[in-house]
């Protein structure tokens, strides 16, 4: 009798189920709230079409070599961030771990935009729609006053929702509504994490093409709708002046970053459950443009929107003024309309001025409406709620979109979930008999706990800071040492080496050329620009404060030290771990080097570890 | 609809109705609504007078609290809301929102937790029954190995394969030697 053949390594890693599913779950990643609420709103301001040039060129330059780095390493190494640096060399291995650190810090509040997300979605399902009127105020002789001075949407989204508290300092209450909200967004990503790959890779075919679907709905719908003319025509039309502004440059090369989820080992996670013979090239470059074609397909919805919103609100503001012209001049029923008020007015401005006065008419000029320009949770739960209240049929519509909302976000929470996972289960910290469910598990109930936080009344203030912080400039210091780790410390001629064994051509002079020399520099110059503009204005917040004098627009505040601090500490301690880890290493090697028995590590490569 | 006289009557009509259920007196009469200043806006004073010789004129705040008792039934007449048909100094009441006894959202609430409880219950389930098929896989596959590890069985100090355990064969000599000996 003989004993059964030795059983190779890599059986046991898991596998993707098909190649669509690997696809899908990067593009899912890449693809997320950012594309819907971020996108939009740097079109509008930086000069419409004319943005896409500096953004077209951040993605060749910066966002396809980098992807394309981050797939190729991951498939080569079949490792998870942290051992993956660690395997290129020690030194590095302060880049997975910073990487692996952002994945944990994005993770605790990615997650709690879901939770509005899925407190939106599920106030949904009422007539009237919770945001759509005022609560009375306590002795119903009239409506809330704070709802009243403010909006109806404006009011469920601060009180109703956040219970925001007027500063950062005041953390205010746990709020119960958000506690089991939180509960079951993280319970849901437990459900499709429970496993790793094996059950986000079937989640993911639901989660990355629903929204696309949606979208789609919301195209249609968002085209037929009056005014969706204006708002894209307002978003799409070009200002090349803007061109000259660096800001404009800044936030392409940014957002293209951002965007496309670099740096955070969710992708090295991905692409490590690859074959090692696939071909990185093609996945990198379809994946960075069915991002972008995304952004771009979805600001032609919102903008519709946007512009239906804009012209509602214009045409509101018309019909005020013609009523208390009409009111006040005794003319008959539908004598001004909204087409000749214009006419009217400087008629009426030049036979009774003073009556005119008298009213204290208000100016509507539909571009100061289509001007009300919002990026972010204000797009999403403050402008479109209130688009949605217009629509006829709006439960219908309400449902849709928060629908979407949580499935982009959730798709993106697999990637990070993966960057966090991938890397602890290699770790040879955690014992092999702990099986997979438990692991995750205990990771999501951590990061829930955890992010019971942002629960707080001051809740959301965090996540901005943590947003701004942790989940920007950490980012392209560990991009930029990817990079620059790649193409010098392990040298990019064995790197062409091991791309040609898996895809089966040798990396071409673009990629050469980006890989050596354009992205390193390119990233530095962003790093360089972003913490430049970040120093220059002090750190301030708006906050909602309902005593303020100018309520409703929001009061200007700083932040105190204290916070600053954490916002430092944010940005800081991922990125310290890549020179905390090199010095480890540097020391280690001079203690051992005095050691005559020590024999230097085999040099790796990537045929090697898989022959 | 066009606003003309007979309109006009349906609203001295409406007027009267809501005197005559207010004050429960039921003298007034269509004569004692008196329209003034009907302007192209359709918009004009009105007054009540007190007795059928149209002298003095019912207080204003009577009036007032009269239609504001019959509001719903005076817009309805006229397929008209409180925005559409306005008295100027009655301010409308507002209805407070309809809220049912459990807030909706909670319902909507229990029934995505309740489905995702039962995904991940399945789901753990269904892992540690494949672990403990798994584990008896591995167990079966382990006694499997120890009985091909033939444990070496010892005689005498000397292993039994050693000895040919087959069968008995004949000892040549020994055969030979029975014929030597006398047959009974």
């Amino acid at each position: 009798l003989s004993m059964p053949p030795e059983i190779p390594k890599e059986d046991d890693r898991p596998k993707w189920d098909n190649k669509f599913q690997y696809i899908l779950s990067c593009i899912g990643f890449a693809v997320g709230l950012g594309n819907v609420w971020r996108f939009p709103y740097l079109c509008q301001i930086h000069g419409g079409g004319a943005f896409l040039i500096p953004y077209f060129i951040a993605l060749l330059f910066e966002g396809i070599p980098l992807l394309h780095l981050e797939l190729a390493l991951g498939q080569c190494l079949r490792k998870g961030s942290i051992s993956a640096w660690n395997t290129i060399s020690p030194y590095l291995g302060g880049v997975g771990v910073g990487s692996w650190m952002v994945s944990v810090l994005v993770s605790l509040y990615y997650n709690t935009v879901l939770t509005w997300v899925m407190w939106y979605f599920i106030n949904s399902f009422q007539e009237p729609l919770p945001w759509s009127v005022c609560p009375l105020n306590e002795n119903r002789t009239g409506l809330n006053e704070e709802c009243y001075e403010s909006t109806a949407v404006n009011y469920f989204w601060y009180r109703k929702t956040l219970n925001i508290t007027p500063d950062v300092t005041e953390s205010g209450t746990l709020q119960w509504w958000l506690i089991l909200c939180l509960a079951a967004c993280w319970a849901i990503v437990y459900l499709c994490t429970i496993r790793g790959i094996e059950t986000t890779g079937k989640a993911i075919y639901v989660t990355a093409i629903f929204p696309y679907l949606v979208l789609t709905i919301f195209l249609i719908h968002g085209l037929s709708l009056p005014g969706a003319t204006d708002g894209l025509a307002y978003l799409f039309t070009p200002n090349l002046s803007t061109l000259k502004n660096p800001r404009v440059w800044l936030d392409a090369a940014t957002q293209i970053f951002f965007s496309l989820s670099l740096a955070f080992g969710g992708l090295i996670a991905f692409s490590s459950y690859n074959p090692p013979k696939n071909d990185c090239e093609k996945d990198a470059v379809t994946v960075a443009i069915v991002n972008s074609m995304t952004s771009l397909y979805a600001s032609i919805p919102v903008f519709s929107v946007l512009g239906f919103k804009a012209t509602t609100g214009y045409w509101d503001c018309l019909d005020r003024n013609i009523i208390s012209i009409i009111n006040e001049f005794d003319l008959p029923e539908e004598s001004i309309m909204r087409q000749n008020y214009t006419a009217w007015i400087s008629f009426l401005n030049s036979s009774y001025p003073e009556k005119i006065a008298g009213l204290k008419l208000k100016s509507c000029d539909l571009q100061e409406f289509l001007d009300q320009s919002v990026s972010g949770t204000g797009l999403a739960f403050i402008i479109f709620t209130q688009a949605i209240i217009l629509m006829p049929g709006s439960q219908a519509w309400a449902i849709l979109f928060f629908i979407m909302l949580f499935s982009l976000g959730l798709s993106s929470m697999f990637g990070n979930i993966e960057g966090v996972f991938t890397p602890l289960l290699e770790l040879r910290i955690i014992s092999k008999s702990i099986p997979k469910e438990l692991l995750s598990g205990i990771i999501c109930l951590i990061c829930f706990l955890i992010a019971l936080c942002f629960t707080l009344g001051s809740g959301s203030y965090w996540i901005d800071i943590f947003d701004s912080y942790a989940g920007s400039l950490p980012l392209l210091v560990i991009a930029f040492f990817e990079v620059i780790g790649v193409a010098y410390v392990y040298k990019i001629k064995r790197f062409n080496k091991d791309v040609k064994w898996m895809t089966g051509r040798k990396p071409n002079l673009y990629w050469q050329i980006t890989w050596r020399f354009i992205s390193p520099l390119l990233l530095l110059i962003v790093f360089v620009a972003f913490v430049t503009l970040q120093i220059q204005k002090s750190p301030s917040y708006a906050a909602w404060n309902p005593k303020h004098e100018g309520f409703p627009m929001k009061e200007e505040k700083v932040y105190p030290p204290w916070v600053l601090a954490i916002c430092v500490l944010l940005a800081v301690l991922p990125c310290v771990f890549v020179p905390l880890v090199a010095l480890f290493h540097l020391i280690k090697r001079m203690c051992r080097s005095k050691d005559p028995s020590f024999v230097p590590p085999e040099v790796f490569s990537c045929q090697g570890a898989n022959s | 609809y066009a606003w003309d006289a007979n309109e006009e009557y349906l609203f001295k009509a409406m007027v009267a109705f809501a005197m005559r259920k207010y004050s429960s007196k039921s003298t007034t009469q269509i004569s004692n609504v008196l329209l003034c200043n009907v302007t192209d806006r359709v918009s004009f004073w009105f007054v009540v007078t007190d007795s059928p010789k149209n002298v003095t004129t019912v207080p204003g705040s009577e009036v007032e609290a009269a239609i504001r008792m019959n509001r719903n039934r005076i817009n309805s007449a006229f397929l008209l809301s409180d925005k559409t048909l306005q008295f100027l100094k009655i301010t409308s009441t507002l209805s407070p929102p309809v809220e049912s006894s459990t807030p909706v959202w909670l319902i909507v609430f229990g029934v995505v937790l309740c489905l995702v409880v039962a995904g991940i219950v399945f789901l753990v389930v269904g892992g540690i029954q494949k672990r403990k098929k798994k584990n008896k896989a591995s167990t079966e596959r382990e006694n499997l190995e120890e009985k091909g590890e033939v444990t070496v069985t010892v005689e005498n100090g000397v292993p039994c394969e050693a000895l040919d355990l087959k069968a008995g064969h004949i000892n040549g000599v020994f055969a030979a030697d029975d014929e030597r000996f006398t047959s009974l």
